[in-house]
C-alpha cells in the first residue's frame, strides 16, 4: 500500500486530522532541504508536499514565486533534487509529495520521472496545471509505479464535475480554498464551510484544504469541515524568519479538540 | 488536409495545444467554449460584430499594391493587407471587440487583457470603453519603458495599467499576471488574451475572429488579379494575425504561406525569439506549444526590438502548421527589420510596426526570388507611430 493511503488509514483510525507543509526544493541550497524535511517531521507534519521550482507559476503568489526565484538562483535542477530524495528518504518515514507544473516534467521525460520518483521514495504528485481534462498524458506512467496523483477541486467545480475528479482521484482530495492562487490571507468565503462540507459528502477519499490558511484559528476553524489542512506560503515565511516555534504551533493546532 | 476541422473537441492542433490550467479557471473556460460556439451561430451577435467592424473599426481595410517596395525588390509584385488603417492602428482590434462582446454575452463585467507592444492593450481598452466593461491591463515593466505612448492611451481609454515586474519583465511575465489575476477574479471576469495562444478554446476564438483578414485579402486579391497569390507573408509573435492572415488559404495549397518569428541580434545568440526555430515543444501558459526553454524546462526569455513579438512561445495552431510543413517559418533579425521599417516608410510613405516590419523585410528577399508575374501580400499587421521613440534611440534622428 502505497505510503500516502496508510497514513490516512491510520488518521482516521485514530481520529486524527492532517498538517500538510510545504518546502520549495532549492531555496535556501538543496543541503537545507534535509534539514527542513526533518524538523517538520519531528515537529508532527503528517507528510510533506515539496515544490519544484519553475520559472513560470501561473498558480502561486508571491511568497512561492519568491521562493522559486531562489531556488532557481542557485542554479538547482529537477535531476539534483530527485537524487537529494534519494538520500534523504531513509531518515523520513511520512508521505513525500512533489508538488510541480508540468514543463519541467515534459523536459524530464514523463516515463523516467515517473520511475525515478518512484526510486526515490517520492508517494504522490500534486501538478496545477494538469486538469482531468489533460491528466492522460502522464498517469499511465504514474499509475505503473504506484504514484498518486492529487487532484484538486476548487470552489468553481460544480457539483458534478467535484464527483468525476474524487472518483478519479488518489491519495487525497486538494480542495483549493479560495478563488485565487497561493498566499496567505486574512479570512475566507463565508460560503467556504459548506464548499467543503459538500466536496466532504461526495468525496470516497480524505479531503484536505490548502491555498491562503495562515494562523491556527484558520486551521481549527477549517479542520471542522475537512480531514487536513495544506499550508505553504505560511510556512515558507516562517521558515525564512527562522521562526520554528510558530511552525510547531501552526501544526499543533490540529491536535486541539474540534469544538 | 483537415486543417480547417482543428482543433478537435479537447482543444488539439495534432498534438499541440490542449487545456493545462489550473482548475479554478477550468469552469470559465468550458463556460467561454460554450458560449463561443453559440454566437458562432448566433446571427444577432454576428451581425453586431460585423457592424462594428465596419462602422466603428473601419473595415474592410485596403489591400494595397506597393509599386515602390515591389521596383525597390526586383522582381515578384507586393501587396500590403492595411491592417494598420484599422481603428487603433493594428489587427488587434479584431479579436478585443469580438471578445468584448463575448463578455457581455457572459453576463461578465470586467475585463482583464496581458499586453507586449500594448496594441493589444490599446485595442481592449478601446472596446471595452465601448461596450462600458471596465478594463485591467498587465504589462511589463520593460515594454511600459519602451511604449510610453501607448500606456498613456490606455489609461485615457479609462483602463487600469498595471506594471509586471517579475522576470523578464516582458509579454510572457504580464501573461502570468493576468492569469493569476482571472484566476483570482474569475466569477466577474473575462480574460481577452490577445494572441492565439493560451489554454483552448482561445487559439480557436482568436483565430476565428482573426480570420477576417484572409477572409477579405482572398476577396480582394482575387478582384484585382483573377487569380490567388503566390504567397503571403506575416510576422508572428504569439501568431494571431499570421493565423487570421493565413487560416482562410491553409487549403489552397498553391499559396505559399511564410511565418516570420524574430530573429533578435541572431539565431546564434542566445537574444532572439524564435520558438520554432531554436525552441522544443513543452507546456506554458495553458497549451502545449514549442517553447524557448532550457534542457530543465525553465523557460527562457524571448528577446526582440520588437515588444509584441517578444515571447518565448507561438501559438499551437502555428505549432501544428510547422510540423506538417504547411507554412515555412524563417526569421528575420532586429537590424533587418529595422532596415525594413525604414525602406517602407522612404518608398511608400508608411511607417510600419516594427512587428511588421519583419515581415516587410523577409517579403523584400522572397520577391527577389520571384518573377514579375508572381505575387505577394504581406499583412502590415500594425503601424509604426508606437516604435518611434525605439526607432530613434536605435538609429539617431536630426541632429539639433
Amino acid at each position: 500500500m502505497n505510503r500516502i493511503e496508510k497514513v490516512f488509514q491510520t488518521m482516521k483510525k485514530e481520529g486524527k486530522k492532517a498538517f500538510v507543509p510545504y518546502v520549495m526544493a532549492g531555496d535556501g541550497g538543496l543541503t537545507s532541504l534535509k534539514e527542513k524535511l526533518v524538523f517538520l517531521q519531528e515537529a508532527g507534519a503528517t507528510a510533506i508536499e515539496i515544490g519544484i521550482p519553475f520559472s513560470d507559476p501561473v498558480a502561486d503568489g508571491p511568497v512561492i514565486q519568491e521562493a522559486g526565484i531562489r531556488a532557481l538562483n542557485t542554479d538547482v535542477t529537477l535531476k539534483e533534487i530527485v537524487e537529494c530524495m534519494r538520500e534523504i528518504r531513509p531518515i523520513i518515514h511520512i508521505p513525500l509529495i512533489f508538488m510541480t507544473y508540468m514543463n519541467p516534467l515534459l523536459a524530464y521525460g514523463l516515463e523516467r520521472f515517473s520511475r525515478d520518483i518512484q526510486t526515490s521514495g517520492i508517494d504522490g504528485l500534486i501538478i496545477p496545471d494538469l486538469p482531468i481534462e489533460e491528466e492522460e498524458i502522464i498517469t499511465s506512467y504514474l499509475d505503473e509505479v504506484k504514484i498518486e496523483l492529487i487532484r484538486l477541486v476548487t470552489l468553481q467545480s460544480p457539483i458534478e464535475r467535484i464527483a468525476e475528479i474524487t472518483k478519479r482521484g488518489k491519495g487525497f482530495v486538494y480542495a483549493v480554498t479560495v478563488n485565487g492562487i497561493t498566499g496567505t490571507r486574512a479570512q475566507f468565503a463565508s460560503q467556504l464551510s459548506s464548499h467543503l462540507e459538500k466536496i466532504k459528502s461526495i468525496s470516497p477519499l480524505p479531503v484536505l484544504a490548502g491555498f491562503g490558511i495562515s494562523t491556527p484559528e484558520h486551521v481549527e476553524e477549517i479542520l471542522q469541515y475537512c480531514d487536513g489542512v495544506i499550508v505553504g506560503s505560511k510556512i515558507i515565511e516562517l521558515m525564512e524568519a527562522g521562526n520554528n516555534e510558530q511552525i510547531r504551533t501552526l501544526i499543533n493546532a490540529t491536535k486541539l479538540p474540534i469544538a | 488536409m483537415t486543417t480547417t476541422i482543428l482543433p478537435d473537441e479537447k482543444g488539439h492542433f495534432g498534438t499541440y495545444g490542449g487545456r493545462y490550467v489550473p482548475e479554478t479557471l477550468m469552469q470559465a473556460i468550458l463556460e467561454l467554449e460554450k458560449e463561443y460556439e453559440k454566437a458562432k451561430v448566433d446571427p444577432a451577435f454576428q451581425n453586431e460584430l460585423n457592424d462594428l467592424l465596419r462602422d466603428y473599426v473601419g473595415r474592410e481595410t485596403p489591400l494595397y499594391y506597393a509599386k515602390n517596395l515591389t521596383k525597390y525588390a526586383g522582381g515578384g509584385k507586393i501587396y500590403l493587407k492595411r491592417e494598420d488603417l484599422n481603428h487603433t492602428g493594428a489587427h488587434k482590434i479584431n479579436n478585443s471587440l469580438g471578445q468584448a462582446l463575448l463578455t457581455k454575452r457572459m453576463g461578465k463585467s470586467k475585463v482583464v487583457a496581458e499586453t507586449g507592444a500594448g496594441q493589444h492593450g490599446v485595442a481592449t481598452a478601446t472596446a471595452c470603453a465601448l461596450l462600458n466593461l471596465e478594463c485591467v491591463i498587465f504589462m511589463g515593466e520593460e515594454d511600459i519603458l519602451r511604449q510610453q505612448l501607448n500606456v498613456f492611451r490606455m489609461e485615457i481609454l479609462g483602463a487600469k495599467v498595471i506594471s509586471v515586474k517579475s522576470g523578464s519583465a516582458t509579454l510572457k511575465d504580464a501573461v502570468n499576471e493576468a492569469l493569476r489575476y482571472w484566476v483570482s477574479n474569475v466569477e466577474d471576469t473575462h480574460y481577452i488574451l490577445g494572441s492565439a495562444m493560451g489554454p483552448h478554446p482561445f487559439p480557436k476564438i482568436v483565430r476565428d475572429f482573426q480570420s477576417v483578414i484572409g477572409q477579405e485579402t482572398k476577396k480582394q486579391f482575387i478582384k484585382k488579379e483573377a487569380k490567388l497569390p503566390e504567397a503571403i507573408v506575416a510576422c508572428i509573435g504569439g501568431g494571431s494575425n499570421a493565423i487570421g492572415m493565413f487560416y482562410p488559404f491553409l487549403e489552397d495549397r498553391e499559396v505559399k504561406l511564410y511565418g516570420v518569428e524574430a530573429a533578435g541580434l541572431g539565431l546564434h545568440s542566445e537574444k532572439h525569439a524564435a520558438s520554432l526555430a531554436k525552441g522544443k515543444p513543452g507546456i506554458l501558459h495553458g497549451a502545449y506549444m514549442y517553447l524557448l526553454q532550457n534542457e530543465d524546462g525553465q523557460i527562457q526569455e524571448a528577446h526582440s526590438i520588437s515588444a509584441g513579438l517578444d515571447y518565448p512561445g507561438i501559438g499551437p495552431e502555428h505549432c501544428y502548421l510547422h510540423d506538417i510543413e504547411r507554412v515555412k517559418y524563417d526569421a528575420i533579425t532586429d537590424d533587418e527589420a529595422l532596415e525594413a521599417l525604414q525602406v517602407l516608410s522612404k518608398t511608400e510613405g508608411i511607417i510600419p510596426a516594427l512587428e511588421s516590419a519583419h515581415a516587410i523585410s523577409y517579403a523584400i528577399k522572397l520577391a527577389k526570388e520571384m518573377e514579375p508575374t508572381e505575387h505577394i501580400v504581406v499583412c502590415l499587421s500594425g503601424r509604426g507611430d508606437k516604435d518611434m521613440e525605439a526607432v530613434r534611440s536605435k538609429i539617431g534622428g536630426v541632429k539639433a
